[in-house]
This record gives C-alpha cells, sequence and structure tokens, in this order.
C-alpha cells in the first residue's frame, strides 16, 4: 500500500518538475538560424570545396599520391628547351606544363590530405559548400588555364622534340656504327680480305 | 478445446525509425512475448579492412574517421596509438594532452546522441533537441581546430594534423560552464521522469556473468556493475594524469545492469568526461604538434593489437605490417559488433515495445558493426 | 438565447435553426482547428529552443492553411483489398464523433447549440461514435498493423471512459444537475464559487471539497487526454514502435479529417473540463458590460473567458506532449485501472457523503 502512494506521488512529482523544465524553456531564445537568408560565419581552417591556383602548379603529382580516394587526375608535359614557363609565388622555377588537373568533387572526401605535400601551397579548402550540380560529370572540375588548342600544342611540341631527339639520336648511333663499322673495315683488311674476296665471289 | 498457437515472424526492416541505421532485426513472435531476435547486419559494409590494404597508413586516417561515424575523433586516436607503438615514436606530450581533451569531447558528443536517440524513441522529443544543442557547441569547437564537423582526419600517426586555435581554451571553458547546468536539466527532464523509469527499469538485464562471457565492455558491462574501464585498467596516452571516476551501475530503479542502468552510466560518465577536459585545460604544456609526425611511414615487419576505450566500448585495432608502404592487413575489433551478439538474449521474454528501449540502450553504430 | 434573436432577425425557422447549428462549426471550430495545429508546432518549437514554421506567411502563421491545400490536392488511395464502406465511413464517423459533441456546449450565456436537459451524457455518449470509427478504420486497412493499432486505441478509450464518467457522476452528485448551461449558472459570482474551489457552498463542505475537487480535476484531465490519444497516451498514432496506427492507409482529405477530428476533439475536452471545474464561460472577477451598463458586452466577455480557459487547457495538454514520454500499453492499461478507477470511487463516495451533511 504504501509503495502505491509512493509511487504515484513520485509520479505526479517527477511530471510537474519536467513540465517546469520545459515551460522555462519556452522563454529561452532560439538557436535556429534562418538559412538560407542568413548563413553562418564559417571558421577560417574550414574544410570545403578545393581550389587549385594554377599560376603556382609545378606540376609535382604529390596531391594525387596523397589522396586517399584518387580524386585528383594530373597530366603533365616536359617543356621544350628555350621556353619560358615562369615562375612560382615563392620563387621556384616552373619545369613543366600541366596539360590535365582535374579533381572530381563527387569522390574527393575533404580529408584536406592533398593541402599539406604540396610545396607551393598552390591547392587549398575554400569554404564554398554551396556548389551541387544536376549530373555527375560537371563535378569533375577542370583546373588549367591553357585552352584545349594549347594543349595540344605543347603535347606535340613534346612529341616534335622527342621525335627529332630520336631521330638525332638514331643518326647519330648509325653515324657512330658507319664509323665503327669503316673501322673495324679499315683494320684487319690484309688477313681477312682473301678470305672475304674469295666469299664474295 | 485448446487453442492452436504459432510463431509468427515480424521483420523491423532496414528502413525503421527506431533501429540505430540499418539493422534488420527479426523477431520471432509467440503473441507479444519474443522468443527470438536475429539480427542481420552488412548493409553498411564499405569493404573498409580490404580498402586499408590499398592505402598507405597516413591515408587510412579518413577512413577509420567513417566506421564509428559518431566518435570519429577515437577511431583516430586508436590507430594513431596502435601505428606509435608498431614504430616506437614518442610523440611530445602536448600531443598526448590535446588528443586527450578531443577524445573526451568526442566522448560527450556521443553520449548525448545516444541519450537523445533513446529518449526519442521512447516518445519524450524534447531531451532528443537539448542534447544535439549541446553537441553542437561541441562540433563547433571541432570545426573551429580542423575544419570539419563529423569526420576529422585529425589525430595523424605522431602528432596532429592542426596545433589548437587560439580561441579554442576559452570557448572549451565557456562550454563547460554552460554544460553544466544543462546535464541536471536533462537530468529533471527524462532521466528521474517516472514513465521513463516505468519504460526502462528492470527491462532487458544483462546479468554480469553473460556480460563477460560475450565479452561486452563499455558502458554496457559497467550498467551491470563492473568496474572496467580501460583508460584506467590498461592506460594509454596520459590518462593517468588524470583525476576522474568511473561510474557503475548500481540497480538504483531496478535490477542491476537494466535498461536505466546503462542509460544513467552514461549520463554519468558525461560528467567524469568534463572533469577530463576540465583538468587537461588547464594543465595543458607548450610544444610543437607536428614534430614527431615522420615523413615516410615504413613500419619494420610485424604485428601489433591495441586497444582504446571508445565511448560504445573496447575499440581494438590488429595491424600486421610486411615492411612496405601499405598495411598487410588492419583488423578492427568493433565494440558494437560484439554487443549485437548479445543482443538476442537480452530480449528473450520482453515484449515488441521493449525492444526498441533495450536496442536504445546498448547504443550500437552500424557503421562499426559492418565496417 | 441565440435561436430567438435569429428567428427575430430573420424571421424563418429553419433559417434560423441553420445558422445556430453551423455557427459553431465554421465560426469557431475550423479556425480554431487551423490555429491549433500551428500553435502545437510554435509551441513546441519553442520549448525546444528552436523556431518551428517561418517561411509561409509571417512567421509563419499561414503553414496550415499550406497544409490543407496540400491535403486537399493529393492523390485519395484506397487500396484494392479493403473493404470500400467501411474505409470510406470510417473518418467520417470520427469526424462526427468529434463535431457533434460541440452541440451540448455552451459557448456563453447567449449562445448554446441546443439546450438539453442530459448535456454531459450526451456529449460522453456521442465521444464513444470515436471508438467505431476507430475500429472499422483499423479493419477496414486489411492491414496487420493497422488492426492491431486500432485495437488498442479502442482498448484505451473505453477503459479511460471509465474514469472520466465517475468524475462526471461526482460533479452530478455535487450540483444535482446534467445539463452544461446550467452548471455554468451555478458558478456563477467569481471565482471562489468556481467548482474547483469547493463550487458554491458554505462553511465546512465547502472546505472539504476543494482538495477533493482539485484529485478529482487531475483525475478528468488525464483521462481525457487518453481518449484524445495525446501523449503520454499516444500509443495508437505515434511511430509506436512498428506500426503506424490506424489511420496508415489514409492518405489526402480523409487523413485530414482525422486529423482536424483530433484537435476538434482536444478542445472539447479541455471545454468539458473548464465547464465542470473551472466555471464554464463565467468571468472571475465579474463583467465589464454590468459595471458599464453595456447588457449586450456580457455575452461577449463570456465568450472571451470560455475561450481562454478553453485554450489555455490545450495550451497544458500541448505542454503534457513535448515533456513526456509514451507509457507503454500494458501499462497504459495499469494505470487506468489500478490508480485512476480506484481513486475516481474513492472520491466519488467521500463526495456523495459529503453532501449528505
Amino acid at each position: 500500500m504504501r509503495d502505491y502512494i509512493v509511487k504515484f506521488w513520485q509520479g505526479l512529482f517527477t511530471i510537474l518538475i519536467g513540465m517546469k523544465v520545459t515551460f522555462k524553456h519556452l522563454f529561452v531564445p532560439a538557436v535556429t538560424i534562418q538559412y538560407p537568408s542568413v548563413k553562418p560565419q564559417l571558421p577560417e581552417r574550414e574544410r570545403n570545396r578545393l581550389y587549385v591556383n594554377m599560376d603556382d602548379c609545378i606540376g609535382c603529382d604529390q596531391c594525387s599520391r596523397a589522396c586517399p580516394v584518387s580524386c585528383i587526375e594530373i597530366e603533365t608535359v616536359k617543356s621544350i628547351p628555350g621556353e619560358v614557363l615562369g615562375t612560382t609565388s615563392n620563387g621556384k622555377k616552373k619545369a613543366l606544363w600541366v596539360t590535365k588537373f582535374n579533381i572530381d568533387f563527387a569522390k574527393c572526401c575533404y580529408c584536406q590530405l592533398c593541402v599539406f605535400p604540396c610545396p607551393t601551397e598552390c591547392i587549398y579548402m575554400t569554404d564554398v559548400y554551396e556548389f551541387s550540380e544536376f549530373s555527375r560529370e560537371s563535378l569533375v572540375y577542370d583546373f588549367v588555364t591553357l585552352l584545349p588548342e594549347e594543349r595540344e600544342q605543347k603535347k606535340k611540341n613534346f612529341e616534335e622534340l622527342q621525335a627529332k631527339k630520336e631521330a638525332e639520336k638514331i643518326a647519330a648511333a648509325k653515324k657512330a656504327a658507319e664509323e665503327k663499322a669503316a673501322a673495324q673495315a679499315n683494320k684487319p683488311e690484309e688477313p681477312k680480305s682473301d678470305n672475304k674476296e674469295e666469299n664474295k665471289q | 478445446m485448446a487453442l492452436k498457437t504459432e510463431e509468427m515472424v515480424l521483420n523491423m526492416g532496414p528502413q525503421h525509425p527506431s533501429t540505430h541505421g540499418v539493422l534488420r532485426l527479426e523477431l520471432q513472435l509467440d503473441g507479444e512475448i519474443i522468443i527470438d531476435v536475429v539480427p542481420h547486419i552488412g548493409y553498411l559494409h564499405r569493404c573498409f579492412e580490404k580498402h586499408c590494404e590499398a592505402m598507405t597508413y597516413p591515408q587510412v586516417i579518413p577512413y577509420t574517421d567513417r566506421m564509428d561515424y559518431l566518435a570519429s575523433m577515437y577511431n583516430e586516436f586508436g590507430y594513431a596509438v596502435a601505428m606509435e607503438r608498431l614504430l616506437k615514436i614518442e610523440v611530445p606530450e602536448r600531443v598526448e594532452y590535446i588528443r586527450v581533451i578531443m577524445g573526451e569531447l568526442q566522448r560527450i558528443a556521443s553520449h548525448l546522441v545516444a541519450l537523445g536517440t533513446y529518449g526519442a524513441d521512447i516518445g519524450a522529443f524534447t531531451p532528443f533537441l537539448f542534447c544535439f544543442r549541446d553537441r553542437e557547441r561541441i562540433l563547433h569547437l571541432f570545426e573551429i581546430t580542423c575544419g570539419a564537423r563529423l569526420l576529422y582526419n585529425y589525430i595523424w600517426i605522431g602528432g596532429l594534423s592542426h596545433d589548437l586555435h587560439p580561441d579554442f581554451i576559452r570557448l572549451t571553458k565557456e562550454f563547460i560552464k554552460d554544460f553544466r547546468p544543462n546535464l541536471k536539466e536533462l537530468n529533471d527532464l527524462l532521466s528521474f521522469n517516472q514513465i521513463f523509469i516505468e519504460r526502462t527499469a528492470n527491462v532487458g538485464v544483462l546479468p554480469l556473468e553473460t556480460a563477460i562471457n560475450y565479452g561486452v565492455s563499455g558502458p554496457n558491462l559497467r550498467g551491470s556493475g563492473f568496474k572496467w574501464d580501460l583508460r584506467k585498467d590498461d592506460p594509454y596516452s596520459v590518462y593517468n594524469k588524470f583525476d576522474y571516476d568511473i561510474p557503475i551501475g548500481t540497480g538504483e530503479k531496478g535490477k542491476v545492469g537494466d535498461c536505466w542502468d546503462r542509460y544513467f552510466v552514461r549520463v554519468k560518465e558525461m560528467e567524469e568526461s568534463l572533469k577530463i577536459v576540465e583538468q587537461a585545460i588547464d594543465t595543458i604544456p607548450d610544444g610543437d604538434v607536428t614534430s614527431a609526425i615522420p615523413k615516410r611511414i615504413k613500419p619494420p615487419e610485424g604485428q601489433i593489437y591495441t586497444r582504446v576505450e571508445n565511448p560504445r566500448g573496447e575499440l581494438g585495432y590488429f595491424i600486421i605490417s610486411d615492411g612496405s608502404l601499405n598495411p598487410a592487413r588492419v583488423k578492427v575489433r568493433a565494440p558494437s559488433f560484439v554487443t549485437m551478439q548479445v543482443f538476442s538474449e537480452l530480449c528473450k521474454g520482453w515484449m515488441v515495445a521493449d525492444v526498441v528501449a533495450i536496442l536504445g540502450s546498448v547504443d550500437i553504430v552500424l557503421g562499426e558493426i559492418d565496417r | 438565447m441565440m435561436y430567438d434573436w435569429l428567428f427575430s432577425l430573420t424571421g424563418n425557422e429553419i433559417l434560423a435553426m441553420f445558422i445556430v447549428s453551423l455557427l459553431p462549426l465554421f465560426a469557431f471550430i475550423l479556425p480554431f482547428a487551423l490555429i491549433a495545429v500551428l500553435a502545437e508546432r510554435k509551441v513546441s518549437a519553442h520549448m525546444q529552443d528552436r523556431l518551428g514554421p517561418m517561411r509561409v506567411g509571417y512567421h509563419g502563421i499561414l503553414q496550415t492553411v499550406a497544409d490543407i491545400i496540400k491535403l486537399l490536392q493529393k492523390e485519395d488511395l484506397v487500396a484494392t483489398a479493403t473493404d470500400k464502406t467501411l474505409f470510406n465511413f470510417a473518418p467520417l464517423l470520427v469526424f462526427m464523433g468529434s463535431y457533434a459533441a460541440f452541440a451540448a456546449i455552451p459557448f456563453s450565456g447567449f449562445f448554446i447549440g441546443s439546450k438539453i436537459d442530459l448535456g454531459i451524457i450526451f456529449i460522453v455518449g456521442v465521444t464513444g461514435l470515436v471508438v467505431a470509427g476507430i475500429l472499422m478504420a483499423g479493419w477496414a486497412s486489411n492491414n496487420k498493423y493497422s488492426l492491431l493499432g486500432a485495437m488498442r486505441a479502442a482498448a484505451q478509450i473505453i477503459s479511460y471512459e471509465i474514469p472520466t464518467l465517475l468524475i462526471i457522476l461526482t460533479i452530478v452528485v455535487l450540483t444535482g444537475t446534467l445539463s452544461l448551461y446550467d452548471l455554468s449558472e451555478i458558478q456563477t459570482a467569481y471565482f471562489w464559487n468556481w467548482l474547483i474551489f469547493g463550487g458554491p457552498f458554505f462553511g465546512l463542505q465547502k472546505l472539504l471539497l476543494i482538495p477533493l475537487m482539485i484529485l478529482s480535476c487531475l483525475i478528468i484531465y488525464t483521462s481525457t487526454l487518453a481518449e484524445v490519444n495525446r501523449t503520454p497516451f499516444d500509443i495508437p498514432e505515434a511511430e509506436s514502435e512498428l506500426v503506424s496506427g490506424y489511420h496508415t492507409e489514409y492518405s489526402g482529405m480523409k487523413f485530414a479529417m482525422f486529423f482536424l477530428a483530433e484537435y476538434a476533439n482536444m478542445f472539447a475536452v479541455s471545454a468539458i473540463v473548464a465547464i465542470l471545474f473551472f466555471g464554464g464561460y463565467q468571468s472571475p472577477f465579474g463583467y465589464l458590460g454590468n459595471s458599464l451598463g453595456w447588457s449586450w458586452l456580457v455575452p461577449v466577455e463570456q465568450f472571451f473567458w470560455f475561450t481562454a480557459k478553453g485554450l489555455f487547457f490545450v495550451f497544458v495538454q500541448m505542454w503534457l506532449r513535448w515533456t513526456l514520454p509514451r507509457f507503454r500499453v500494458d501499462q497504459l492499461m495499469a494505470f487506468c485501472w489500478k490508480y485512476l478507477i480506484p481513486f475516481s470511487f474513492v472520491i466519488l463516495l467521500i463526495v456523495g457523503l459529503i453532501t449528505l451533511m
């Protein structure tokens, strides 16, 4: 019997305490922000969409190797001698043309592992978070500033340079082989020539 | 004439507001009483352990975040401790202190989710929002430090990715000051409410023998009355420098080891974590947090098993290294996985309405179970 | 009364009767239901430190209008395997059960829908139709879980009618009348004559009655809360563990009818508690109209006081909903049969003895 009354009284009392808490909260100002008319102020280290400053990129591929989900694709082309690519903002001289620098933001996990290895700090995270698209392909961002013709041109230049070098190398090798053959032909002329002439004939 | 009764199979499907994640529970019922519960898992399997074999050691850290997404700092913490023991690196003291602070704040945030969603399952919607309001402040603290709210990539092998933000200590002290009265409010509103006690006391009792036999750890084990906490019994990092208590379930409102005990152990743990954060914030030493991070991580051949105290229990990492840049095997011992095994024992003999109460009190996260 | 005034205005019996019967529905209940839905959302939001609807209209005032338009234009899904007659008729029955109760509730000294002698019994009887409606809805949905939810709801409502009736009997024993109009008239002239403060009696009787009246007010408030399926008794309609209750299969306007009927029911039971214990439409301080000499102002004031009291109790219902967790179904029944009914019996006996004094 005593339990009965105690339980009843307990029930009533705790309900009233709970009601007091809720009533007090009626007068506490709301903590809601009216997004999208009011946007929250994001902290400075915020990790949202990446940005690459191509003027500073030296094409070292460190960010692509650091990425755990392989969302960065980089292709570079060596420059031909005599071309001036410029220097980065911290004084490094660029030696490679970057012809492809795609980041697929559908794959990016916003982990920031690509930001740390960059020697020129050209890839960094901005605070842009409203960049949804209607198709998955438009989430692949292409950061290279060269026009497509220019990229083709650079690739062609490099290939031509390579071809020329190859040609030169072959020519040089042929010349060396000829000289060597000539030297060889000149030296053991007497002892072997009889055999050779006989064989030839 | 005897009535013919047959067992009914009821499916609490993968999409359900009360199962915390994509969990399928197959309930075998006799009327309203449960005879057996068969959990079906695997809906969230993302091949974490296989992925790790293709990643380098630092690249594994964003993946460990995503296992138990409600307590990401602790997953990273466990992995970092395991790797540092494998590589035999000594990290600076400042790094250890910051890791402890982040870990304990993460513990509070994780328990807030557990308690809030438990209240919402039982029917009290208001504590859910109060808990999340407090959790927002903790997530803001994390956001100013490393830039992300939920999946941090902050605790690296050998150190941290960033040092503390200049405002961090001030904001944390404000948070501690504001959180204590909020905890008291939560107790008034939910913990000691007679209706809540009726729903959870004496329900789903986990006897101590069963818990130890199954390997349950964390607040579920402590709710059954056994004082076992890896921070005190197998210390790692600088936990042995702080003064805190390990709360256990005492059967205050019913039997020892019922749902209310497990719930209240979590409430008391939040208070203890607050104490640890307070002490750590006051005594944090100076130093450089990135000085001990190795340039290339290539551990010697060998294997190691390390365990840390997740908000849900004992989180273990077993790493086998074959001397190359990628781990040969990373195996994770998730505490929620073990708890799912004891779940069917807990539910036998109770009514269908109690399944939700019991599931909420053991606090599982499907990301951990399925990896 | 209202009917006589309208008759003198229009000269036509049928027109006057028409207006009298439709007036509570259109002029009061429908606007009230619209406002109550919005108020619930706003009150719950502010209790939870957030803002609630803010976009539709100024601070979300037109939100319910938008919701009603949305529900009206939704497709009316009727599954093939359901019992069509029962399925279509169930929301009507629930709606009728809730709205018909307003016929016997006096909104002011001037206006009462129908001045019958059996006021309160009529109301309890008519709200019993809701049980039939719920069972029909659960059965006709041809859904295992709807049926389960409907049976639980029916059991709940029927059990909780007993303490309600016992407390009503207590009041009847005390005041000797069943008509709500007469009950309001008895509690006239300042708030210490309200039944919760002992009623218009004198001396020892009044003092003895006060604690009993307070307890019985609590009991009837709780049991009527269970009758309208509000938390903590909302097993039938919450996303209770498995099911969504007896109105799972309904969409569009039929669902809107269940919805609006619930809010009308809330106001009806708040009004009953207000009339039984808190003086109905009587003002606690006396009438401005009387002191100023404008006798036409008195009914307006009475209407204002009635609405204020009703709204206050509706607010308390909402307050309770957002504070308390839910009962389990067996605890709910235990609460009714083991706690409320014994207490109501004891109160009835003691009040009976007191009236003999």
